[in-house]
Order: structure tokens, then C-alpha cells, then sequence
């Protein structure tokens, strides 16, 4: 299973990773020899197996709808680069 | 007398006598870091000034506070910085986070602290607690304590090598695919993986969440115990945690282990196995049977699948939780013309090479095309390795097996080749991807003094029967209380 640099690229920009041309010759061979190995699974009859998508089956544990205190703007503010008017500042989304 | 030496218990008596106070357990204790941990660099963050003060608080509390009550009163603990602690800093290793300071404690660091622990700072990890060395830190390896020019294991490396080298009796560290037992292995210390849901995950940094577990070191399965049974418990804040009541755990003095089955998979001594480590591992169960135990053996047969399974779910999953990661709301931001160069750039030069790597692997491995025949199928396969932990545990109550194939290795061993690293989780994955509990404890030294450790994995919520044949183990034998030499600097 070998990934083109293309397929490398694309990855990528889904993952919103900017790479050198060094670094995707160099992650295409790794992910290619991973992918290899992973596709071992692939022998194996699930036809009739359900996915497992966590340990415990879980249903969404409620609670009554209460206000309760959480954390303050000014502590949830505290981390950012830039902010203005109890808001973070980020560049445009849209130009 | 060295004051570091003592195991929670001994420290807490002296503590309830008044030979001691927890200022001057404290002191000595970072006396300690500071003479020895620029040669291990076990801890990031030393947290000095606010240690002491939490010290003598502890030592007011006791003038009033039932000492009976409160086991951990005054003892150090150091924190694993995937963990978040109010005030101090969280990096996970990584470089996206450098200057981060979390406005939130972690529940498991907060019950801790609610006991009375001092929390002395935080300790080294792989970034985002993806490795399996603690390599993979973007600020500089930990040594092992028994041999400097070896890994400590990872990812949970500075906490297993910080309690190894005697700087804290205890520490938190949390275990994805074996990030706690295989560094308790490789130091020689006791380290239990609870069964997924078992401890909040509330202020644990997202690496798997299907497979994350805070975890904990001392250097005996009675210390280990105590901690467990103060973290352990439902959270309302982790809509995860499960809502079965945490034992008290009572470990008796007897080692009689009557009544106890335990079996030996076929699966996990297979060729490739370091020959002292299934030597060791043998020669433990052995002492168990002579205890009493009946050994059987038995089959996990998907156990092979177990390492594909986990580096598509694992990264599958890492790559939903490090989305967050953005240069946006916390952490450092790498400048850009525009918002997709910000997320771009800070992203791309502040992930390291195997949190990129896992990150592009879970990326394409759920992108459209190939979400069914890679993850999808994974996790149906993940079902069929959890069936066969539930099939064995209908014969036998505990599962005794090497940790990994081998002892600590060089540090550079591994140097760039990915899959090789990520065949030393072999024995430790499907723990982590059944949800079972697992307990890692010294049996043994290798001809280079290396430390041989072994599990025990147990049925969901059962971590009380993996203490008690720890603890019986460790009645009869002295691995545990050998110390490795450490040059002052």
C-alpha cells in the first residue's frame, strides 16, 4: 500500500499541516510502510461482527437542566493570543 | 535517615507520629530533584514555592483532620503534563502548547489534592502521550534511572523514572496502549492501568478517547493501591465514567492465593520475546502457583490484530483531538497571511515528527474512501479482541503476561523507524482496546540490571484482584524494594 505525494498532500491539507518537500518524501515512505502493515486486517471476515466504538455501550447519561457555575470568560480568555471585547482575535475567516 | 526512601505508608506513619512533617518530607524531596534530575530530567515543571505551601497546609490539616482518614496526607506526587493542574503549566511535551497554563485542574489531580497530596510539578512525556520511550518529547528525553543511556519507556516516562529514582513516592501517569505498564516495566516500579471509565478523564488531554486511562506509579502494589482507590470514581464531568462503586482495598498480610486462576495466554510468548523477559516472567508465575494460585493455560487468539487495530483507531481518534490545537484559543500562534496559513504553519511546525505522523495516519484513515475498509474495520475487529478477553475470563479470573518484548532499550534504537517502536506495545495494546484493568509490577533484572516487569490484566472493574496477587507477590519477593544507583550531580 504506497501513498503518492499527491495522496501525502492532500492528507495533509485536510490535517491543516504545512510540510516541506523533505518531510513528504519522508512521512510518504513511513505512512506507506504502516498502511502496508495495518492492512492486515483486512484478512479478517467481520462480515457479521459489530463495530465496536467504545468499551461500554453508553447512553447519553443525563442530568436535570440546572445552571451550575462554570468557567469565566476572563479564564477561558486567559490563554489567547490576541483578544478584544471579551473575544478572541482571529484573522478573517472570509476575505 | 533519607526520608525519600519510605514508602507511602512508612511516610505516613512518621507523619501521623510527628516524627516528620510533610514541609520536611517536602524539602528533602526537592532537595532530591534538584541534585539528581538534570542527569534523569524526569520533571518539566517543578512547582516549589506552591509545594511548600501546600506541605504546610497538610501539616496544619493534621492537627485537626482523623489521621486514620487521610492515608495521603502530606505525601508528594508528581503529575504526568498530560494531566492538567491549575497555575502550573501543560505542555504534553509539545511545543503548540509551550506557555500553556491550563485554568482548570484535572478531577483525578483535584481528588488527590482534596486527600491532601502535595503536588510537587509536572514530569516528562512523549508528546501528546504518543510513543513509547519518551523520545518523542519536545523538550529532551528522560534517562532511566538504571542505566542513563536508556529510555525510561514511555509515554508515561518522567513519572515511572521520577518514583524509580526515589524523588516522590508516587505519580500520575495515563496509559493509551501501555504508557504506564511498559514504563513501570522498564523502571522497575508498580503501575496499574484501571479499566476504561473507571477514573475521570476530565483534565486529561484527549490522545484516544475510546482508550485513554489516568493511571498511577509507586513502588509497591500496596502504594499504588491507596492512590487507586482515592482517584478512582463516577465523575459528572466525564460523561465516560462509569458509575460502579470504587472497593476499598484491603490487602491482608497473608499471601495465600487460593481460590485465584490465572492464566497464561500462549499468544504473548512467542519468538521475538527477549529471553530473560519470558525467563522472568515464567519464573513469577511460578511463585504464584507456589502461592496457591492455579495456572492455566489459555488463548487469546486476535492478539496479533491488536497492533493494526490500535495505529488506525488511536491516531483515528488523535486526529478528532488534536483538531483543537489551531493557534486560536491557547498556545502559541505562528503568523500567516491569512487564516489558513495561521492554522497551517502553527500547526506544521509545532507538531513534532510522530504526532504529525499519527495525526496524517487517522486523517486518511477516516477520510472518505477508506473510512470502512480501515477504521470501520477496525473496529470490528476491536470487538473480536474484547470477546476473547471476555470468553477467557469465564475460565480464569486474572491474565499473567510480559509487559514487552524486551527490557529498556538505548535511547536512539528505534531512531527512524516508526513500526519498529511500535512493536514494543505488542502485549500492552489490548489491554487498551478490550478496557481492561492492568497491573505492572518488577520480577526480575536482566544481565545488564535492566528491570523485567510483568502484567496482570483482569476483568472490568476487578483492578482489587490484580493488587491482592501483586501485593501477595510482592510479600515474598524483593524486586520491588531494589533501588538503582544514582551519581549525585
Amino acid at each position: 500500500m504506497s501513498l503518492s505525494i499527491e495522496e501525502v498532500e492532500h492528507i495533509a491539507n485536510l490535517a491543516r499541516l504545512e510540510l516541506t518537500d523533505a518531510e513528504k518524501r519522508r512521512y510518504r515512505v513511513q505512512l506507506s510502510a504502516i498502511l502496508e502493515h495495518v492492512a492486515q486486517l483486512q484478512k479478517l471476515d467481520t462480515a457479521f461482527i459489530q463495530p465496536m466504538s467504545g468499551v461500554f455501550s453508553l447512553e447519553n447519561p443525563l442530568r436535570p437542566d440546572e445552571a451550575h457555575p462554570g468557567l469565566t470568560t476572563e479564564t477561558l480568555l486567559s490563554s489567547a493570543t490576541e483578544k478584544e471585547r471579551a473575544q478572541f482575535k482571529i484573522p478573517p475567516v472570509f476575505e | 535517615m533519607n526520608l525519600c526512601n519510605f514508602s507511602i505508608h512508612e511516610a505516613q506513619a512518621l507523619l501521623q507520629k510527628g516524627e516528620i512533617s510533610s514541609r520536611q518530607l517536602t524539602l528533602e524531596t526537592l532537595e532530591r530533584i534538584d541534585a539528581l534530575d538534570s542527569s534523569l530530567h524526569a520533571f518539566l515543571y517543578v512547582a516549589v514555592e506552591s509545594a511548600l505551601s501546600q506541605a504546610d497546609e497538610a501539616d496544619r490539616k493534621r492537627k485537626t483532620m482523623d489521621a486514620e482518614k487521610s492515608p495521603l496526607l502530606g505525601i508528594p506526587l508528581a503529575v504526568k503534563d498530560v494531566l492538567t493542574v491549575a497555575g502550573m503549566p501543560c505542555t504534553c511535551g509539545s511545543k503548540i502548547l509551550e506557555g500553556y497554563l491550563p485554568p482548570y485542574t484535572a478531577t483525578v489531580v483535584r481528588r488527590l489534592q482534596e486527600a491532601g497530596m502535595v503536588i510537587i510539578g509536572k514530569t516528562n512525556t512523549d508528546e501528546f502521550a504518543m510513543g513509547s520511550s519518551t523520545e518523542n518529547s519536545a523538550y529532551g528525553v528522560t534517562h532511566n534511572p538504571w542505566d542513563l543511556s536508556r529510555v525510561p519507556g514511555g509515554s508515561s516516562g518522567g513519572s515511572a523514572a521520577a518514583v524509580a529514582a526515589r524523588l516522590v513516592p508516587a505519580a500520575l501517569g495515563t496509559d493509551t496502549g501501555g504508557s504506564v505498564r511498559q514504563p513501570a516495566s522498564f523502571c522497575g516500579v508498580t503501575g496499574i492501568k484501571p479499566t476504561y471509565g473507571r477514573v475521570s478523564r476530565y483534565g486529561l488531554i484527549a490522545y484516544g478517547s475510546s482508550l485513554d486511562a489516568c493511571g498511577a506509579f509507586g513502588r509497591s502494589a500496596a502504594d499504588v493501591a491507596q492512590i487507586f482507590s482515592a482517584m478512582a470514581g463516577c465523575d459528572p464531568l466525564d460523561a465516560t465514567s462509569q458509575n460502579i462503586p470504587v472497593p476499598e482495598i484491603f490487602l491482608e498480610t497473608s499471601f495465600d492465593l487460593h481460590g485465584v486462576r490465572i492464566g497464561v495466554p500462549k499468544e504473548y510468548f512467542i519468538e521475538g520475546i527477549q529471553p530473560e523477559v519470558e525467563q522472568k516472567v515464567r519464573e513469577a508465575i511460578h511463585k504464584l502457583q507456589m502461592l496457591g494460585a492455579e495456572i492455566k493455560e489459555v488463548s487469546l487468539p486476535h492478539t496479533e490484530y491488536a497492533l493494526p487495530v490500535y495505529y488506525l483507531i488511536a491516531p483515528a481518534e488523535a486526529s478528532a483531538n488534536l483538531a483543537r490545537y489551531d493557534g486560536i484559543r491557547f498556545g502559541p500562534r505562528e503568523a500567516g497571511e491569512n487564516l489558513w496559513e495561521v492554522f497551517t504553519r502553527t500547526r506544521g511546525e509545532r507538531f513534532g515528527d510522530e504526532v504529525t505522523r499519527r495525526v496524517m495516519l487517522g486523517t486518511y484513515a477516516l477520510s472518505a474512501g477508506y473510512y470502512d475498509a480501515y477504521y470501520g474495520q477496525a473496529q470490528k475487529v476491536r470487538t473480536l479482541i474484547k470477546r476473547d478477553f471476555e470468553q477467557v475470563f469465564r475460565e480464569v479470573d486474572a491474565i499473567a503476561c510480559p509487559v514487552a518484548p524486551t527490557t529498556a532499550f538505548p535511547i536512539g534504537a528505534h531512531g527512524d523507524d516508526p513500526l519498529a517502536m511500535y512493536l514494543e506495545d505488542v502485549f500492552s495494546l489490548p489491554a487498551n482496546l478490550a478496557g481492561v484493568p492492568g497491573l505492572a509490577f518488577p520480577v526480575g533484572f536482566d544481565i545488564n540490571g535492566l528491570p523485567v516487569g510483568m502484567q496482570m490484566m483482569g476483568r472490568h472493574f476487578d483492578e482489587a484482584n490484580l493488587f491482592k496477587i501483586a501485593h501477595a507477590y510482592q510479600q515474598v519477593t524483593d524486586w520491588h524494594k531494589r533501588e538503582p544507583e544514582l551519581q549525585n550531580r
